[in-house]
């Protein structure tokens, strides 16, 4: 775990339109350790995570002012390729959503098309330490080339992170990644994300308060387009600062 | 007026005034008998009007229409007979106008001639009389009894939805049944036609024959055939070189169609505005609608001499009928087939695999043809079959544009012919039923038949394949 900042956001509004799903965010993600962003539904969490890798890009009505500085690069300068960006912050979507390609395919996506692998077996070098590094490797690793489709819920949800860290990302964003699954494969994943920290800073947005005392050393917390409370997980949780999240994670609201 | 009562519009809309009042007939039984019986009905109270009128209407239409349909020709072999009688050395070639007129003149569209005409046309106008008031009564009848028998059944517990459902059911697979039944019946009698062409003519020159001239009579290179009696009408029928000009034909209109259909489509799935889209793919889907004799045209007199044109400035022989012509042309009209279906493929590939793909830093290029092309793959297939199947079975534009000449050649600039327009050739002018020349065309018929329906089983496979991928 280190003190370091890795992401500095400042000032951010987004907007649908003339609609305002985010006021004045300020936050500073510390690097290599987990962040949970929490809240009721509709709060903004999710718009918020998708200004770190300008995936909010796709969505025509949305735009996004503010800084959000990354090392000394603002992440939302429009003159910054999001295509570079994407490879540095990897993102692990809600639903699983493996390619219908086989997992070797799938794995190996990534890096070939940001030319990190030349030949064959820098591919296979990758997809086996992605897929180990994921958890995965064990259960797949006598069924490479078989459809990635056929697995399950919680092992496709692994392959999309495993497919996420074969770009080697600075960055990993997770959209409540186990609102699909079951509470087995839900605690696989956090016990991977536990892992995962030591090499990737990674954000995740959870509607499990649990979850989210359980994987995250930071938490924020928002409300209605707003950052209420952000601090350490325990301190959150324990005595919130704010009586709204305290309303929040005391199930009075949400 | 009672002309009109007993006409068989007439009859219908008495019918439906029938059908009207043993609706509420019925509804009034049913409230009576809740009354007395202090229960509660079984389904809701239109279930019961419903099931009466049922009774009250089908049995009585059938019996309308089958009556009708069946004492037409009655009819006309009792004025026949009267009218030998009447004019006994009357041509045979007149009687049908002589039918025509005996009609005209009873229902007062033209004035009787003589007096013989007059007297026929009462006769017939008589006994036509006779027989619709005959149907209308019977008619009435059953619609009335139909009715009755339902209102009689009618009691709050009568499970009268689960009649009514068990109904429509029955008509659904009614017009399932039918449209089952005229395929096979259409398969069957092509089979069978075929089957004659093949017991005259040997099915392996038919298949294997490189020769197709069916108004020759001389046949070069036909050992096998069986039919050395039957003489002079007959050509040689050698399939070959027609399938090759269809699939020739059908092949260069995909070399068109294709790359611009698709791309088209993923145009319009992946980059037009919404705005843009509403406006492109109406305008694509126009072209579907023109004829295609329309495209016959601009084929013969625009694109076929345009080629020959450019040709000759080339330096090339080139016949204003050419398979390059026709299969251009065929191209452009399925293009919006393609484009259509292809852009429906392209748009089923959900949201997530796009995202997964851009998050991992893919351009919007990387996206389509590594992510949602080999998604919508196995449907695009199965949309490029389907149009392939619609070039084999097109026509018009190929006897416009390629000619009907049957020609075994792979050059795009020879005119050739395909299986469809043979066919028309075949079965148009003066022909006898029974010749070889004109069962030909049965065996044609029922080899595209089949080699249609293995490509639609083939794009419906695939295009199944794609569906449930994405869970
Ligand atoms: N594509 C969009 N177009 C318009 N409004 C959107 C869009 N996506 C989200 N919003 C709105 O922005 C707000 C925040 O949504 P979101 O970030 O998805 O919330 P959360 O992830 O916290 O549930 C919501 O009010 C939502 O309706
Ligand atoms: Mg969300």
């Amino acid at each position: 775990m280190s003190d370091t900042v890795k992401i500095l956001a400042s000032d951010v509004n987004v907007f649908y339109d003339t609609k305002q799903a985010l006021h004045d965010i300020n936050i500073d993600i510390m690097d290599r350790q987990v962040t949970a962003f929490i809240g009721p539904s509709g709060c903004g969490k999710s718009t918020f995570l998708r200004c770190f890798n300008r995936m909010n890009d796709v969505i025509p009505s949305c735009r996004v002012d503010g800084h959000i500085m990354m090392g000394d690069e603002n992440i939302n300068d429009q003159a910054l390729d999001p295509v570079f960006l994407r490879a540095r912050v990897g993102m692990v979507f809600q639903k699983p959503n493996p390619f219908p390609k086989s997992i070797f395919e799938n794995v190996a996506y990534g890096p070939r098309i940001h030319g990190l692998v030349t030949n064959k077996s820098e591919a296979e070098d990758i997809v086996v330490d992605s897929l180990k590094r994921s958890g995965l490797w064990n259960e797949v690793h006598d069924r490479l080339h078989d459809p990635a489709t056929g697995l399950s819920g919680g092992q496709q949800q692994r392959l999309c992170i495993a497919r996420a860290i074969a770009v080697q990302p600075e960055v990993l964003l997770m959209d409540e990644p186990c609102s699909a699954l079951d509470p087995i494969a839900t605690s696989i994943i956090e016990e991977l994300i536990n892992d995962l920290k030591d090499r990737f800073t990674i954000i995740i947005v959870t509607h499990s308060m649990q979850q989210a005392a359980r994987v995250s050393q930071k938490t924020a917390y928002f409300h209605l387009g707003h950052l209420i409370e952000y601090g350490e997980t325990k301190d959150v949780f324990t005595r919130p600062a704010d009586p709204q999240t305290e309303a929040y994670i005391s199930g009075k609201i949400g | 007026m009672t002309a009109f009562f007993t006409s068989f519009t007439g009859s219908l809309l008495w019918l439906i005034l029938i059908s009207a009042g043993i609706y509420f007939l019925s509804l009034r039984r049913l409230s009576g008998q809740i009354q007395t019986s202090q229960s509660k009905p079984h389904s809701l109270a239109y279930y019961y009007g419903r099931y009466a009128v049922i009774w009250a209407f089908f049995p009585a239409i059938i019996v309308l229409i089958v009556w009708t349909s069946f004492t037409r020709p009655l009819e006309n072999q009792f004025i026949i007979q009267s009218l030998s009688a009447a004019y006994p050395d009357l041509p045979s070639s007149f009687v049908d106008l002589k039918i025509a007129q005996i009609k005209n003149i009873s229902s007062g569209l033209i004035a009787a001639e003589d007096d013989i005409m007059r007297g026929l046309a009462d006769q017939y106008g008589y006994a036509s009389d006779r027989l619709s008031m005959l149907r209308y009564v019977t008619v009435i009848l059953v619609s009335l009894i139909g009715g009755m028998f339902a209102i009689s059944r009618i009691k709050p517990h009568f499970k009268a939805r689960v009649v009514f459902e068990g109904f429509l059911r029955r008509v659904f697979t009614f017009a399932a049944i039918v449209a089952i039944l005229t395929t096979i019946g259409i398969i069957v009698s092509l089979t069978f036609e075929a089957f004659r062409f093949f017991t005259q003519y040997h099915p392996i020159d038919f298949f294997f024959g490189t020769h197709w001239s069916p108004n020759v009579a001389l046949r070069e290179g036909v050992e096998n055939a069986l039919d050395e009696d039957v003489g002079g009408s007959s050509g040689s029928f050698g399939m070959i070189p027609v399938m090759a000009g269809t699939l020739l034909i059908a092949f260069i209109a995909m070399l068109v169609a294709v790359p611009i259909g698709l791309f088209a489509a993923i145009y319009m799935a992946e980059f037009a505005s919404r705005r843009v889209r509403n406006y492109v793919k109406p305008t694509l889907e126009v072209l579907a609608g023109i004829p295609t004799v329309v495209y016959g045209f601009f084929a013969a007199l625009t694109i076929g001499p345009f080629i020959r044109n450019l040709g000759l400035f080339a330096g090339l022989d080139v016949s204003s009928q050419s398979a390059l012509a026709a299969g251009a042309v065929m191209g452009i009209m399925i293009i919006p087939f393609i484009s259509s279906l292809s852009d429906d493929v392209i748009t089923a590939v959900p949201r997530s695999l796009r995202d997964g793909a851009l998050g991992l830093g893919s351009t919007r290029g990387e996206m389509i043809t590594k992510v949602v092309l080999p998604a919508a793959f196995p449907g695009l297939v199965g949309a490029f079959l389907l149009a392939i199947s619609r070039a084999i079975g097109e026509t018009m534009i190929v006897v416009m544009a390629a000619g009907v000449s049957a020609q075994l050649t792979a050059n795009p600039l020879d005119s050739v012919t395909t299986v469809t327009v043979q066919i028309v050739m075949l079965l148009t002018g003066d022909t006898e039923f029974d010749s070889v020349k004109t069962l030909s065309a049965f065996a044609l018929g029922i080899t595209l038949f089949v080699v249609t329906l293995c490509l639609n089983i083939a794009a419906l496979s695939m295009s199944r394949r794609i569906g449930g991928r994405y869970e």
